[in-house]
């Protein structure tokens, strides 16, 4: 479908490392102002589509458009409008915290006046101040992915690229992560983010594409994955093999689908309450019986292959 | 535009421990004349008619240059490049591969400058190139920097493992170093010794920085200077597309 209004496009985006499709034929468009998300296994080609589109790997085949401007044609122009926090932390250790920021300003032209204003802007908005003209090596895991964050958006860019985020944060650092690219959202930063944590996607995306071996196998917004992949609810049951069998028999006909993991049954059902009250009354003896909203994740699973479903 | 960005990315690093880091490079120059020309120089008066502290004293200004600029090109980018990944920084901003390769070349360059310099101020002390003619040895610092720096971060683009430098400084510079005529006359050497000199890029710095030093100006000097700018120039396209195919894939 042709959507003029698109910040990103991608058509038949390919890249190929010899013989091996590290991207395969991905088709995408990003509207202005959303956040969108790659959501997948390691090596499904999520780091490979983002580093095309701020132009540091070349297309192998393809057309790929950010703000209107081809990214194998002018480079310079297409970065200047993008902000990238890459995945393993690139900062820059021989500066402290302040000239990281005013180094990196300098790369995008900006004066001196404008770089310092902007950079005191962002120190404030993440909050650094007490680390300022601290080493980078001072700071914690969760301080330099903010400084990360804070030297991508130097140059005020339409586009924040995060490549996952939060990985490796504690839970406070991640939250702190979140709120601080809700807010940017909310100034209509295009957000585009890869991520295999379900709760980060969910928390942050209005849009997901699921990515499996350099294809994209599914595009949707969080909660319409949810309903189309999986149903709302799911009955989960920890115990026996044979236990877990006798009530898989007894309640077939009140699941839609059913999941066996090695230690659990999942079943998939519209409605939690009835079917779980079923089973309490069976009186068979389980570990663990609990009822909850059906996850992104059990769409990444069902998805992804990784457990077999009926 | 954007590569001097780049130069001054290490420029606001080097500031920082400029005064350290420099002072070597005033002992280096110290010792060296200290060393060889005045120890040696007591059993060897005279080279080609010059004290001998004369005579090598203008080659070890060029080789200052040599060690200062493939340090740079080769150690400090190589650790910048894979390790402390600041290039995956850097060229995700307006700066693309070539500008950044060109920035790395100018700073090595200035590197090189930085240790000629250096050691020119010690030779002024020791009363050395007093005169006129010597301001011409300025640029060709600053061109002989530039050229060690194109040689250093090519190799720099084709290795894979830190430890293949130990190879380029002892099979490739300290053989340069000690084979440009820097220390003896090359027309004392075997014709083919002589023919292969011709082929490396430090030899034809010596000579240049010789006839400076000693007012030697013959027609030989442009053509030392034509090889010089001509080296310079071809490794600079070839080590801008190597680095733009290591870095953009």
């Amino acid at each position: 479908m042709e959507k003029p209004a698109a910040i990103i496009t991608a058509k038949n985006l390919t890249k190929e490392y010899g013989t091996l499709k590290a991207v395969n034929d991905v088709n995408f468009d990003i509207q202005p102002g959303t956040c969108f998300g790659f959501l997948g296994p390691n090596g499904a080609g999520k780091t490979t589509v983002m580093r095309m589109i701020y132009c540091v790997t070349p297309l192998t085949s393809g057309l790929l458009t950010v703000n209107s401007e081809n990214v194998m044609e002018n480079m310079s122009a297409v970065k200047r409008g993008i902000g990238v926090v890459t995945q393993d932390d690139s900062l820059d250790y021989d500066l402290n915290v302040i000239n990281n920021l005013l180094v990196y300003a300098r790369y995008y032209d900006l004066t001196r006046e404008q770089a310092v204003r902007r950079a005191n802007e962002l120190i404030e908005f993440f909050q650094l101040e007490e680390k300022r003209d601290k080493n980078v090596r001072t700071l914690s895991g969760g301080m330099k992915r903010r400084l990360q964050i804070a030297r991508a958006l130097i140059n005020k860019p339409s586009i924040l690229i995060l490549d996952e985020p939060s990985t490796g944060l504690d839970p406070q650092a991640r939250h702190h992560v979140w709120a601080k690219c809700h807010e940017l959202i909310e100034q209509g930063v295009t957000l585009l983010l890869t991520t295999h944590y379900m709760d980060e996607a969910e928390q942050l995306c209005d849009r997901i594409a699921v990515m499996d071996q350099g294809k994209i196998i599914k595009e949707a917004s969080p909660w319409d994955l949810i309903k189309s992949e999986v149903s709302p609810y799911v009955v989960e049951i920890r115990g026996e093999e044979q236990a877990r069998q006798k009530i898989l028999t007894a309640v077939s006909d009140q699941i839609d689908f059913h999941e066996e993991l090695s230690d659990r049954l999942l079943l998939y059902t519209p409605d939690a309450t009835p079917l779980h009250a079923h089973i309490q009354d069976m009186n068979i003896p389980v570990k663990t019986l609990l009822s909850r909203r059906s996850s992104l994740e059990d769409v990444f699973l069902k998805l992804t292959g990784r457990e077999l479903i009926d | 535009m954007a590569a001097l960005r780049v130069w001054q990315r290490n420029a606001t690093v080097y500031k920082r421990t400029w005064k350290l880091n420099i002072l070597p490079n005033f002992f280096e120059p110290f010792l060296y004349l200290l060393g060889m020309g005045l120890g040696l120089g007591a059993y060897i008066t005279e080279m080609e008619g010059l004290p001998y502290i004369n005579f090598i004293a203008p080659g070890l200004l060029i080789s200052s240059i040599m060690w200062g600029a493939t340090l740079e090109t080769t150690y400090n980018v190589f650790v910048k490049m894979n390790f402390d990944r600041i290039y995956d920084g850097i060229l995700s901003t307006p700066v693309n591969p070539k500008d950044l390769a060109l920035g790395e070349l100018l700073w090595g360059a200035t590197r090189g400058t930085i240790y000629g310099g250096a050691f020119l101020s010690i030779l002024f002390i020791f009363g050395m190139g007093l005169h006129w003619g010597i301001l011409l040895i300025f640029p060709l610092i600053f061109i002989i920097g530039f050229m060690f720096a194109t040689i250093g971060l090519l190799f720099t683009s084709m290795i894979k493992e830190i430890e293949l430098f130990n190879y380029f400084f002892t099979l490739f510079l300290t053989p340069l170093f000690l084979f440009s005529g820097i220390f003896f006359p090359m027309n004392q050497l075997p014709q083919a010794v002589q023919i292969i000199a011709w082929f490396t890029p430090l030899y034809h710095g010596v000579e240049l920085s010789r006839g400076i030093f000693n007012q030697v100006w013959s027609l030989e000097l442009l053509e030392h200077l034509a090889w010089i700018i001509a080296v310079t120039l071809l490794n600079t396209i070839v080590v801008l597309r190597a680095i733009h195919k290591r870095l953009y894939n």
